[in-house]
């Protein structure tokens, strides 16, 4: 082939369809699974099996079907990086929703918001500013 | 052709190639250059993305009740048969991708005609779950109708499931436009084994809107079923 030469191939790397296949198959593999997985009642646990099969299957289709896995340190970076902060946005703002109400605060506020933050989540704030003791607080 | 003067080895004289830009010195760098920036557009799809799916998980830690109620109104069977039809369109568009890379023109357009054709069925199937919505008033609005206490908050849940599943069938349109476009360059023999970029790149898009789909199928359709069904 004339095309050898080191800087005529592109990405440097062609893998075998037997790799593509595989994958594919793997991908069906965890559809199923994921389906399986929904009907059996796992209680809190159904919602975070269900990401963490996904995950996979999206690992799966980056390293090999976009070709990461045989990708340059720069562009790694750059997806390493991204996820990254897709992870930063994810665990600050749950920690925040989910802890509400974990604490008290030393006079009480936080807790009178966290009974409601179970029952309704855009009123949270309002209401427990108007009932907070800030208001009517000594003096 | 203009490819046929193209020597293998000769990288003093990159600027042969008529797909190769002045400002890169070989096609190699060019390639990697149109990668990473594909990639840096992504990585802003994939931010966009997490954020309505990070609105869905906070909801849904709110009102588990109404997100198990709506989620049960969506229909599994039209859902999963999708979901292999989208991984099978990743398949057939890496497939392409190959194809593209090893020369074999005539295959590269018949992988990306299989892609788009499976691209369009999973369009055609969504065409008819958003009919059945909108026939059974599960439309967010002055129309919608819920029975039931939770009626509000299922509500929330078909905002989100029509934010979601309608911004990845943009994304899907805009795929089978792009696919079009691509398949017609291959049909024309612009691609060679030393530039296939826009199938490359074409791809990147096309596996990423898989991904998205890969994550709201169990997310929206199957997450809460077993936890009604006893």
């Amino acid at each position: 082939m004339i095309w050898e030469g080191h800087n005529q191939e592109m990405s440097g790397h062609i893998s075998p369809k037997s790799t593509y296949i595989t994958i594919f198959g793997a991908l069906m593999v965890c559809t199923i699974l994921t389906v399986i997985a929904a009907f059996i009642n796992l209680g809190n646990l159904n919602f975070p099996v269900a990401l963490t099969i996904a995950v996979f299957k999206a690992t799966l289709v980056v390293l090999f079907f976009m070709h990461i896995k045989y990708g340059s340190s720069l562009t790694k970076l750059i997806v390493g990086t991204a996820f990254f902060f897709l992870g930063i946005m994810l665990t600050l703002t749950l920690s925040d929703y989910l802890s509400r109400g974990w604490f008290t605060a030393p006079r009480g506020s936080t807790a009178a918001a966290a009974i409601r933050s179970v029952t309704g989540p855009l009123t949270t704030g309002a209401r427990s500013l108007e009932e907070t003791p800030q208001n009517n607080s000594p003096k | 052709m203009p490819n046929g003067s193209i020597t293998a080895h000769d990288e003093h004289h990159g600027h042969d190639h008529p797909a190769l830009q002045h400002h890169f010195q070989d096609l190699e760098q060019q390639h990697e250059a149109s990668t990473l920036g594909m990639w840096l557009f992504l990585v802003t799809e994939v931010m966009f993305f997490g954020g309505l799916i990070l609105a869905y998980t906070l909801y849904r830690i709110w009102y588990p009740t109404a997100w198990a109620l709506g989620s049960e109104e969506l229909n599994i069977y039209l859902g999963g048969f999708n979901t292999i039809v989208l991984i099978g369109s990743s398949l057939t568009m890496a497939l392409a991708v190959r194809s593209a890379q090893t020369g074999a023109q005539r295959a590269t357009v018949g992988w990306l005609l299989f892609t788009i054709a499976l691209g369009l069925t999973f369009l055609v199937v969504k065409f008819f779950e958003y009919k059945e919505k909108f026939e059974r008033f599960h439309v967010p609005g002055p129309n919608f109708r819920f029975e039931g206490p939770e009626s509000s908050h299922v509500q929330i849940f078909f905002s989100l499931y029509f934010a979601l599943t309608g911004v990845h069938a943009l994304h899907m349109i805009i795929g089978v436009g792009l696919m079009s476009v691509i398949t017609t360059m291959a049909y024309r023999k612009r691609f060679s084994p030393e530039w296939y970029t826009p199938v490359e790149l074409g791809g990147l898009y096309w596996h990423f809107v898989d991904i998205v789909w890969i994550f709201l199928f169990p997310l929206l359709y199957l997450v809460d079923r077993s936890h009604h069904i006893v």
